[in-house]
C-alpha cells in the first residue's frame, strides 16, 4: 500500500490555481524527493497531506486514511517541518522540541540528545533570538526526534550552512534504514539527488514527472565548461552530449550525467588547460525542458 | 533590539521626511476615520444640547442634576459653568473628545515605533539610508499633527454650531493639549517594553489612572484632579467668565517630562537589549507543558496577569469612592431632598455603576484574550500545534478555555477587590456580598462579546477585528449611556445592558442564564466554523 496517493487534486485560493489536477504517490519506505521552483505549489501539498487545507477535489490518501477527516489520528505517526518555521517567541527552543513531540505523542530521548549534540544548537535560548536557520533546526530536531512511519520535510535545509547541511542528509540516511517514509521538498536538485529513491516534479501545481533518479538521469545534465590546448572540435558527436558552443579553444555543453566519462577523455586528450563542471539547477533544467523561465 | 546597521551619528534625523510620507500613507484610512469620528460625534452632541438646553430653566435643571450626581463627577468631572450652553456641551463632551484624541494618539505611535520594529519592518526601513532617531520624530511629528487637527476640528465645528469662536479655540487647544501629553506617554511606554500589546497596555493604564484620579478629585472637588491632566483640561473652563490658557502650559510641561523620559529609555534600551540577550532559559519543557491548553496559558498569562494588576488597582480606587458617595450626600441635605433617595440607594447605584463599567472593562481582556487565536492562525503558531495529533476541535476549545476561565479570574478579582476596599474604608460590611454579586453578574456579558469574537475568527476571519466594535460601545453604553440617553435599541446592542444592575435591581436570573447560553452558542458555532474552512496559511 501506498504511503500518500493524491489523485488530480485541485486547490485554488481565489483565482490562483495552486494545485490544478496533482498527482503524486509515494510509497512505503521510500525517500521521494518533490522538487518545483518557488510558488509551483510544495507547501499547498504538504498542507492537503496534513488536512490543515482542505482540496477542492480529488482524491487525498496518507497512511491508509483521510487528512481532513482524521487529521489527530493520522498525526500521531508523522513527523512534520514546514517551510516556513514559526516558534512561539518566549518559549526556549528545548521546550518547543518537547511540546511538539508530547503533542505528538511522545519522542525519543536519546535521539533527541543526539540531534541537538549533531545540530549544535543550543536549547537554552528563547525563539525569539534563533535565527532563521536555528528555527528550522528546532523543527527539524522535533521532527526526527519523533520514531514515525512518515516525515514529511518542507524546503528543510533552506536555513542552513553547508555543514549542517551534510548532518541533515547523513540523518535522513539513517531514516531511511530503519525504514521511515520521507516526503523531502526542495527547489535544489542536487539535493534530491543526493538523498532521493524517487522524485516527482511539480511545475506551476501540476505532477509533470515522476520516477526514480535513474528514469530521470536524462534530465540531470552537467554543464561542462573547458579550454583546451588543441582548438576543441568534434565533442558534438560524443553520444550524450548536447548544446555544444565553441569558440577555438574555449568550449561550453551540456553532458548527460552518465556520459561524463567519455567527454572528460575526450578533453583530455585535447590537453586540458581548465576544466569547470556544474550539476543543473533546477531553474536550467525547467528552461530546457519547458522551454520557459520560472521565477526563483 | 539594537539596529546593527546604524546610519551616520552626524545625521540621527535623516529621512524623517520620508518617513512622515510613509506613515500617512499607510494611515489615510484610519486617521481620517478617527478625526472624523471625534468631529461627527461633537457636531452631533452639540446640536442636541442647543435643542435641548435653550432656556435659562432647562439650564437650571440639567445643572441640579449633574452637580449632585457623583457617578456623572465621577467619568466627567467637575462640571464647570454649566448654567451656559457652551459650558454644558463642554461638560458633555470634554470626557469623550480627550479619551478619544489620546487613544488616537497612543494607537498611532504604538502601531508606528513597537509594532513596527516587532515586525521586523523597521529593521528594513533602518538599513535604508534613514538616521537612528527619524522613525520615532516622524512617528511623533505624525502625532502631533493629528493631535493639533483634532483640537482645530473641535473649535471649528463649535463655532458652526454657534459658539463664540474665542471659547471654542480654547476648548480645541484642550483637546489638542491631551493629544500631546499622550504622544508623549505612548512615546516613552514604546520604549519601555518590547511588545505593543504591553506598550498599549501600560499607556492604556497611564489613561486610565489619570482619568480615575480626575473622577475621584472631582467628586469631593479635591485637588487630586490637579494630578491629572484631564482636570487641567477641565480647569481650562472655556465658557466660564474666567477662562484660562495657562493650564495649557502644565500639559507642555508633562509632555516634556514624557518626551525626556522616552529619550532617556531610547539610549538605555539599546545598551540593556544587550544585557538581556545572554540569559538562558530552560533546556527541556516544564512536566506541565504539553498540550494546547497549558500552551495557551502559557502564550498569556502575561497578559492575564496585567491586566490583573491594572484592574485590580482601578478596584481599589473604585471601591475607596464609595464611601466619598456617602460623606457628601450626609453632608449636604439639599442634594439629599433633589435626589429624594437615601444613602444607601446612591451607593448602591453607585456600585451598580461601577461594577457594570469594570464588567466591560474586563470584556476587553477576554476579546483580546479570544483573538489569540486568530494571533496564533496568522503567525503560523497554530500550523506547528495542528500538524501533531491535536485536532482543530481541541486546539480552539483550549483557547476558549482559558479565555473563559481568564476572564471569570479577572472578574473575582475585581468584585472581590472593589468589595473589600469599600468595607476596609466605609466601615460598613452590610455591601460585601452585593457587591461581588454585582461584578459576577456581567461575566456573561463579556462572555458573549468574546463569543463574538470567535465566532467572527471562525467564519468571517478577515472582519475578526471588528470583535472589537461591541466592546467599544458596551463602553460607550456603560460610561455615558445615562448622560447620552440613548434609546433602547441601540442600548441593547450592548450585552451588558439587558443584565440586572445589581446591588440595586435583584439579580434576575433570566438574563444571566440567557446571556451565558448565548455565549455558548457562540463558542460552539464558532468552533465548528474553524473545523470547516482552511487553516490561513504564512
Ligand atoms: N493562503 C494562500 N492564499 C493565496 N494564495 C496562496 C496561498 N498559499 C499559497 N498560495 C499561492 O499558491 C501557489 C503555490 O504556493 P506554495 O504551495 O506555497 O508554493 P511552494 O511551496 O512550491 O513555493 C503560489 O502561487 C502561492 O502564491
Ligand atoms: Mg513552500
Amino acid at each position: 500500500m501506498a504511503t500518500i496517493e493524491l489523485e488530480s487534486i485541485v486547490k485554488t485560493f481565489g483565482a490562483v490555481r495552486a494545485l490544478d489536477g496533482f498527482d503524486l504517490r509515494v510509497e512505503s519506505g521510500e525517500i521521494h524527493g518533490f522538487l518545483g521552483p518557488n510558488g509551483s505549489g510544495k507547501s499547498t501539498t504538504m498542507r492537503v497531506l496534513l488536512g490543515l487545507l482542505r482540496a477542492d477535489s480529488g482524491r487525498v490518501r496518507l497512511l491508509g486514511g483521510d487528512p481532513w477527516r482524521q487529521a489527530p489520528d493520522l498525526h500521531r505517526r508523522l513527523a512534520y517541518v514546514p517551510g516556513e518555521v514559526n516558534l512561539w517567541p518566549n518559549l526556549t527552543g528545548g521546550e518547543v522540541i518537547d511540546l511538539l513531540g508530547r503533542m505528538r505523542g511522545g519522542l525519543d530521548e536519546r535521539r533527541r540528545a543526539d540531534l541537538l549534540e549533531r545540530f549544535e544548537l543550543d536549547p537554552a535560548r528563547k525563539a525569539r533570538t534563533y535565527s532563521k536557520g536555528n528555527r528550522q533546526k528546532v523543527a527539524l530536531v522535533a521532527a526526527l526526534a519523533s520514531r514515525v512511519e512518515l516525515y514529511l520535510l518542507d524546503e528543510p535545509t533552506s536555513g542552513l550552512d553547508p555543514l549542517m547541511e551534510a548532518e541533515f542528509q547523513r540523518a535522513v540516511h539513517e531514516l531511511r534504514e530503519e525504514g521511515a517514509t520521507v516526503l523531502l521538498s526542495s527547489h535544489i536538485l542536487a539535493e534530491v539527488e543526493a538523498l532521493c529513491d524517487r522524485v516527482s516534479i511539480i511545475r506551476a501545481g501540476v505532477n509533470v514527472q515522476s520516477g526514480t533518479l535513474a528514469e530521470l538521469r536524462h534530465l540531470t545534465r552537467t554543464t561542462v565548461i573547458a579550454e583546451t590546448v588543441r582548438p576543441a572540435a568534434g565533442l558534438a558527436r560524443i553520444e550524450g552530449v548536447h548544446h555544444v558552443q565553441n569558440e577555438d579553444h574555449r568550449v561550453v555543453m551540456e553532458v548527460e550525467s552518465d556520459r561524463l566519462e567519455a567527454v572528460v577523455r575526450a578533453l583530455a586528450d585535447l590537453g586540458i588547460a581548465s576544466l569547470q563542471a556544474h550539476p543543473p539547477t533546477l531553474e536550467e533544467l525547467f528552461l530546457r525542458e519547458y522551454g520557459e523561465e520560472v521565477s526563483a | 533590539m539594537s539596529p546593527s546597521h546604524e546610519a551616520p551619528r552626524s545625521r540621527p534625523l535623516a529621512g524623517t521626511g520620508h518617513l512622515v510620507r510613509l506613515i500617512l500613507r499607510r494611515d489615510r484610512v484610519r486617521l481620517p476615520i478617527w478625526l472624523m469620528g471625534l468631529a461627527g460625534v461633537t457636531a452631533a452632541s452639540a446640536n442636541a444640547v442647543i435643542g435641548l438646553y435653550d432656556t435659562p430653566e432647562e439650564r437650571a435643571g440639567y445643572r441640579a442634576t449633574v452637580e449632585n450626581s457623583a457617578v456623572t463627577r465621577l467619568m466627567a468631572g467637575i462640571p464647570y459653568d454649566t448654567d451656559t450652553l457652551g459650558g454644558i456641551i463642554s461638560y458633555e463632551l470634554t470626557a469623550l473628545t480627550g479619551i478619544v484624541v489620546s487613544l488616537m494618539v497612543i494607537f498611532l505611535v504604538v502601531r508606528h515605533t513597537r509594532a513596527e520594529e516587532e515586525s521586523g519592518s523597521a529593521e528594513l526601513v533602518r538599513s535604508a539610508a534613514i538616521g537612528r532617531h527619524a522613525a520615532i520624530a516622524a512617528t511623533l511629528s505624525v502625532a502631533l499633527g493629528a493631535a493639533v487637527v483634532a483640537g482645530l476640528l473641535e473649535s471649528a465645528v463649535l463655532i458652526a454650531s454657534g459658539i463664540g469662536s474665542g471659547p471654542a479655540l480654547l476648548f480645541g487647544a484642550g483637546v489638542a493639549g491631551l493629544g500631546l501629553v499622550f504622544t508623549a506617554v505612548a512615546a516613552a511606554a514604546a520604549q519601555l517594553t518590547s511588545s505593543a500589546r504591553a506598550a498599549l497596555g501600560i499607556a492604556g493604564a497611564v489613561l486610565a489612572v489619570f482619568l480615575v484620579l480626575r473622577g475621584v478629585g472631582a467628586i469631593d472637588e479635591t485637588a487630586l484632579t490637579w494630578l491629572s491632566p484631564f482636570g487641567w483640561q477641565d480647569a481650562i473652563r472655556p465658557f466660564g467668565e474666567s477662562a484660562e490658557a495657562w493650564p495649557l502650559l502644565l500639559m507642555l510641561g508633562l509632555s516634556i517630562v514624557f518626551f525626556a523620559l522616552a529619550s532617556w529609555l531610547v539610549a538605555r534600551r539599546d545598551f540593556g537589549a544587550g544585557l538581556l540577550r545572554g540569559r538562558p532559559g530552560r533546556t527541556r519543557a516544564a512536566a506541565g507543558l504539553a498540550g494546547p491548553t497549558a500552551l495557551a496559558l502559557r502564550q498569556q498569562r502575561g497578559l492575564l496577569l496585567g491586566w490583573a494588576v491594572g484592574l485590580g488597582l482601578l478596584s481599589i480606587v473604585f471601591g475607596g469612592v464609595g464611601r466619598e458617595m456617602q460623606t457628601m450626600i450626609e453632608s449636604n441635605p439639599d442634594i439629599a431632598a433633589v435626589i429624594a433617595g437615601s444613602v444607601d440607594d446612591i451607593t448602591r447605584g453607585y456600585f451598580a455603576y461601577v461594577m457594570t463599567l469594570l464588567g466591560v472593562t474586563t470584556s476587553a481582556f477576554a476579546v483580546s484574550s479570544a483573538l489569540r487565536l486568530r494571533h496564533a492562525e496568522e503567525s503560523g503558531h497554530a500550523e506547528n500545534v495542528l500538524a501533531t495529533a491535536v485536532s482543530r476541535s481541541r486546539w480552539a476549545w483550549s483557547g476558549i478555555a482559558v479565555t473563559a476561565a481568564g476572564t471569570t479570574a479577572l472578574l473575582l478579582v475585581v468584585s472581590l477587590v472593589t468589595s473589600v476596599s469599600h468595607a476596609v474604608v466605609s466601615g460598613d460590611r452590610a455591601l460585601l456580598w452585593p457587591v461581588v454579586r454585582a461584578g459576577l453578574v456581567t461575566l456573561p456579558g463579556a462572555l458573549v462579546l468574546a463569543g463574538f469574537a470567535v465566532l467572527l475568527h471562525a467564519w468571517a476571519p478577515r472582519w475578526a477585528l471588528l470583535a472589537w466594535a461591541p466592546v467599544a460601545w458596551a463602553f460607550v453604553q456603560a460610561y455615558l449611556g445615562e448622560l447620552l440617553d440613548l434609546p433602547g435599541v441601540l442600548a441593547g446592542l450592548s450585552p451588558f445592558w439587558h443584565l440586572p444592575r445589581v446591588p440595586v435591581e435583584a439579580t434576575d436570573a433570566a438574563p444571566v442564564v440567557l446571556l451565558s447560553a448565548l455565549a455558548v452558542v457562540l463558542a460552539i458555532a464558532g468552533v465548528l466554523g474553524l473545523r470547516r474552512r482552511d487553516l490561513a496559511t504564512t
